[in-house]
């Protein structure tokens, strides 16, 4: 296991959980999930022992999946809302910032005193994936546009990804996939509601949609 | 502690080569928009020249108006002679230098502000507002770059704590470290020095009415703390107190350039940030200094 490699590719991950709390622009937010996705999906070549056709498999799928069709989606989806920028949201970027570092160095300490087995506990793996669930929570509560409320969502779902890299001799690699399908269709999904959304209410503003109607 | 003798040659080091820094941004920034651009030495020139000009005083004025760049001055080149240069170490090296040096750095701060309101300007009582409202997170920043270093070398001393870090904390301790520099030392994404419009100015608009010898002790003392956080960036990320003499100063020399480069093709490649942008920066600045502290606590484990 090639474990400082793997760290810096979690810690990249964790730069990319602050990178997103704080770009304003839907468009980096987008771009910060995409490239998280892909340091994630590298991951499991670097926690392998040898190499797997179904493993690489996935990894590949992954990469692609996160790193450029979820991505490509949310953009569309972007494009099509003229949504550029955040404006004015819940939790300012500074206050959420700071939030997510705090996450961040909280789950370091924390995962020092988790009784974890011998070969995790010298990688980020643990406080990566609480760090980036942090992330995820912070950007649904704080964020007012549907958008960057879905980038939260990838987020989230990218850390518990990260906690399942923990088990990955044990768990087969398919729920691995299985989730990385629904993912894809729940993001293209949202990309198609997004754009009714726009149509109906003139607005990606989340909390506009707050009554029912007939 | 070092002989006698090093202490002036050393403050004439400082003294004098910093206003060449200034002169080798303007440079760079000269070429990379395709202008001929002024020489090199031409703070030099405009230092000579003002120190032959008399003073013009507001009758609001107290003496704190010619005594605040003074203060400034000296308490910037002080700090620059407890700065270590390499092996050659620190001339006046004690426990807890950092600190001292993290506090005069704020005395010039507080010295600059306290002339600039002299006059009662009302320009002036802005530009200090927004000095020392970036300043505070600039200042939590060094201070965590600083205890990244201490917690790195488990001690308090600049010549013992300048003993970089291997790795990761090293980037994220560089990067943070050179955000700072460019908020301190007023330049682009957090203020622009060539400005002269009194509403988006910082650091000029408060030396508006600074004249004569004041203002050149003010422009000097601004190419001093420059070349002060140059110095201390490349110290901080490259081991240069265990070379040889001769080759760390090649080595500080080849440091400080990239970063007086990266200094130039900053101010030309971006724009100024809008002010209520610049506190995200200057937090990020203070995150990557904090987890840089992180990385040495944890004891490089990555």
């Amino acid at each position: 296991m090639n474990t400082s490699g793997l760290n810096l590719l979690i810690g990249l991950a964790m730069g990319l959980n602050l990178l997103a709390l704080g770009s304003g622009r839907v468009s980096s937010l987008i771009r910060a999930v995409s490239f998280q996705g892909i340091a994630l999906g590298a991951m499991p070549f670097l926690l392998s022992h040898e190499f797997s056709p179904w493993v690489t498999l996935v990894a590949i799928a992954t990469i692609v999946g996160k790193g450029w069709v979820i991505p490509l989606l949310l953009g569309r989806a972007m494009r099509a809302a003229h949504i550029e920028r955040e404006i004015d949201p819940l939790i300012g970027f500074v206050p959420s910032i700071l939030l997510g570092a705090g996450g961040t160095i909280a789950a370091i300490a924390l995962a020092r005193s988790l009784p974890l087995r011998p070969e995790h506990a010298g990688t980020l793996l643990v406080p990566g994936a609480v760090a980036s669930i942090l992330t995820g929570f912070i950007l649904l509560i704080g964020r007012n546009k549907a958008l960057s409320q879905v980038c939260g969502y990838l987020i989230l779902e990218n850390g518990i990804y990260l906690f399942g890299l923990l088990l990955i001799h044990a768990t087969p690699l398919l729920v691995e996939a299985g989730i990385l399908l629904d993912v894809t269709v729940g993001v293209f999904v949202i990309g198609i509601i997004v754009d009714r959304i726009q149509r109906a209410f003139d607005t990606l503003d989340t909390r506009k949609l707050t009554v029912l109607r007939e | 502690m070092s002989h006698l003798w090093e202490l002036p040659l050393r403050l004439a080091f400082w003294l004098l080569v910093a206003p060449l820094v200034p002169g080798l941004i303007n440079r760079i920034k000269a070429w990379v928009a395709g202008r001929r651009g002024p020489p090199v030495l031409q703070l030099y020139f405009d230092l000579a020249r003002l120190w032959r000009k008399q003073v013009v005083m507001s009758p609001l004025a107290s003496p704190g108006f010619i005594l605040g760049p003074a203060v400034a001055w000296v308490a910037v080149a002080a700090a620059a002679l407890l700065l270590p240069l390499g092996p050659a170490g620190s001339i006046a090296g004690f426990p807890g230098d950092a600190l001292v040096l993290v506090y005069l750095l704020a005395l010039a701060r507080f010295a600059t502000a306290w002339a600039a309101m002299e006059p009662g300007s009302a320009f002036e009582g802005m530009g200090v507002v927004r000095e020392v409202s970036f300043a505070v997170l600039a200042e939590g920043s060094i201070i965590a770059a600083l205890l990244a270093l201490s917690a790195q070398a488990g001690s308090l001393r600049l010549d013992a704590m300048l003993a970089p870090m291997v790795g990761t904390g090293s980037a994220l301790l560089a990067a943070g470290l050179f955000t700072v520099l460019l908020a301190e030392n007023c330049r682009v994404p957090f203020d622009d020095p060539n400005t002269h419009l009194e509403l988006t100015m910082i650091h000029e608009v408060m030396v508006l009415d600074h004249s004569g010898p004041p203002l050149a002790a003010v422009l000097h003392g601004a190419s001093v703390k420059l070349l002060l956080f140059s110095v201390l960036l490349v110290q901080a990320v490259l081991p240069v107190a265990g070379l040889p003499p001769w080759l760390a100063g090649a080595a500080l020399l080849a440091g400080v350039l990239p970063v007086v480069v990266g200094i130039g093709l900053v101010e030309s490649l971006l724009a100024r940030l809008a002010f209520r942008r610049v506190p995200l920066l200057l937090t990020t600045a203070f995150l990557l200094c904090l987890f840089a502290l992180l990385m040495a606590w944890k004891g490089g484990t990555t």
